[in-house]
């Protein structure tokens, strides 16, 4: 455990002595709130709550997808990374120490929106509903995070950028996370329940509203985490660092 | 007793074959070198002992395991080839997370006194000189009171007087009774550190013994002159090769060579005698012979 904490503790520190770095994941989640909710949704209290439960989801995603995929990406190309796995320590710690990083991050980048909510929306939560979405926020944040590192493990920093780029707007638009609920295109009311982010964001819907979630979008999570979790531990272990041939 | 052992390993990289059957030993307290030219499948070797790759095929142990348990690393201090420290923490920092992995660590400041680091301890790691990073990197070898250190290179870049001190540090580690396995692709460092070299090349062991027997058989000397004829049969010669109108001869005792060039009063003029480079000394070990 405390190599787990200590490993979280100098990816921080390594992470946050680039203030840009800790702005860049900030910065999205933040503007999208500013340009999609707030000129939208921000007058009516259901609409509005649900948009930022929404954007929460999409800052959980981008946040993770981001700084596993390619920050994991970026830390396997230095030579720091090859040395660490000289030292006596296994992949548990490393990998723990690494999430907890993410998740101090992630909440970090969630601050702006919530912020940005609680100003300029009527966007409300009960406390039970707060618990609820905390809750629903760590659960969100798992498939995400595999997915991140499945990427990172798998591809070099450059394609691990591209994909990341290529993939999240998709995630976002497709899942129904940029419209509100059943408010959606009619194709991405089809293909979303199979995306996880649907399953993502109607967990956080429920947390915070009067929601009743798809049991088809909630299944499809559990098996997208189950997949990525497979894809994960697969991707790391057979990483031995960058390749060249 | 031995601490670390390749078994008839081999490792490619695609269709190249780093590591080619290597078989090779370490004993406790002994200092062993590999030497080879850039490409020879030293780091490979290494990585392969340190945990880093898996072996494509045979096997290598580490203080008794598979150096991919993390147990196996316990007394096993490493330093990396290429100086990649993390850039934003401070040079104290980078000590106490290394030493946070290990029961019994050296006190940081004692650490970074004895590498001469003590002044730049409150330094990002990304604002030393080439010289202090490359330093830093060797410490971090020897923070956890290891019993063998495995050194990739770990004087490339210093300056003469960085690199003695630095042998002294490893000389002293020694005598503590520590092993050093160390690759470098520079005679002098192995005569200076090691009791034993195996020298590597093409990803093969060439020659495994102590290094005095070492230095006299790839410690050779390229003799250039400008020769109309040159006779067949001269001794001490391990290759030759004519280039612009001059003859390079590879010799393991230039004197001898010398010294029968003018008995045989062979027409030579410009001579120049100067020590061959390692590369040069490899391929006339590779070329020549087998036995």
């Amino acid at each position: 455990m405390s190599l787990t904490l200590v490993h979280a503790r100098y990816q921080l520190l390594e992470t946050l002595r680039i203030p840009i770095a800790v702005i860049g994941t900030t910065f999205f989640p933040a503007v999208s709130m500013l340009f999609f909710v707030v000129p939208f949704a921000g007058d009516d209290p259901v609409s509005a709550t649900y948009a930022t439960a929404s954007m929460v989801t999409f800052a959980v995603m981008i946040s993770n997808l981001f700084q596993y995929g390619v920050g994991v990406s970026e830390d396997r190309a230095r030579p720091w990374d090859p040395y660490m796995r000289t030292l006596p320590v296994g992949p548990g710690p490393r990998l723990a120490g690494r999430t907890i990083a993410g998740l101090a991050m992630m909440v970090l980048s969630l601050l702006p929106v919530l912020l940005i909510a609680a100003l300029f929306t009527t966007a409300t939560v009960s406390p039970a509903g707060l618990v609820a979405a905390l809750g629903a926020l760590l659960v969100v944040a798992v498939p995400f995070t595999l997915m991140g590192m499945t990427i990172g493990y798998a591809l070099p920093s450059k394609a691990a950028l591209a994909v990341t780029q290529i993939i999240f707007l998709p995630l976002a638009f497709g899942g129904g996370l940029l419209s509100a609920p059943g408010d959606a295109p009619r194709f991405v009311e089809i293909v979303a329940p199979f995306l996880p982010t649907r399953g993502a964001v109607e967990l956080m819907w429920t947390a915070v509203g009067d929601f009743r979630p798809d049991p088809t979008a909630l299944v499809s999570l559990g098996v997208w985490t189950v997949t990525l979790g497979a894809l994960a531990a697969w991707t790391y272990r057979r990483d031995e660092g960058r390749r060249f041939s | 007793m031995t601490i670390a052992e390749a078994i008839d390993v081999s490792r490619s990289y695609g269709a190249v074959r780093a590591v080619d059957r290597v078989s090779m030993r370490v004993e406790a307290g002994d200092t062993v070198a590999l030497l080879g030219p850039n490409g020879a499948g030293k780091t490979t070797l290494i990585n392969l002992l340190t945990g880093i790759r898996r072996p494509g095929s045979g096997r290598v142990t580490m203080c008794g395991g598979d150096p991919r348990d993390p147990r196996s690393r316990r007394w096993l201090g490493v330093t990396p080839q290429e100086t990649g420290l993390p850039e934003t923490l401070r040079v104290r920092e980078v000590v106490a997370f290394v030493a946070a992995h290990f029961p019994d660590p050296v006190p940081t400041g004692e650490l970074l006194d004895r590498f001469g680091l003590g002044d730049v301890a409150g330094r990002q790691a990304g604002g030393l000189s080439g010289g202090q990073k490359r330093r830093l990197a060797v410490a971090l070898a020897f923070v956890g009171r290891p019993r063998i250190v495995v050194l990739d290179e770990p004087t490339t870049g210093l300056d003469v007087q960085a690199r003695r001190s630095l042998w002294d540090g490893i000389r002293a580690f020694h005598d503590e009774g520590g092993t050093v396995l160390l690759s470098s692709h520079n005679l002098e460092e192995a005569e200076a550190l090691a009791r034993r070299v195996v020298v590597l090349g093409g990803g093969r062991v060439l020659t495994d013994d102590v290094v005095g027997t070492v230095r006299d058989m790839i410690g050779t000397r390229r003799v250039s002159l400008t020769v109309a004829d040159l006779p067949g049969d001269l001794p001490t010669v391990v290759s030759r090769e004519r280039v612009d109108g001059r003859t390079h001869l590879l010799t393991t005792d230039a004197d001898a060579l010398v010294r029968v060039l003018v008995q045989r009063r062979v027409g030579f003029t410009d001579l120049e005698v100067r020590p061959a480079s390692l590369e040069e000394a490899f391929l006339a070990l590779t070329n020549a012979p087998a036995g």
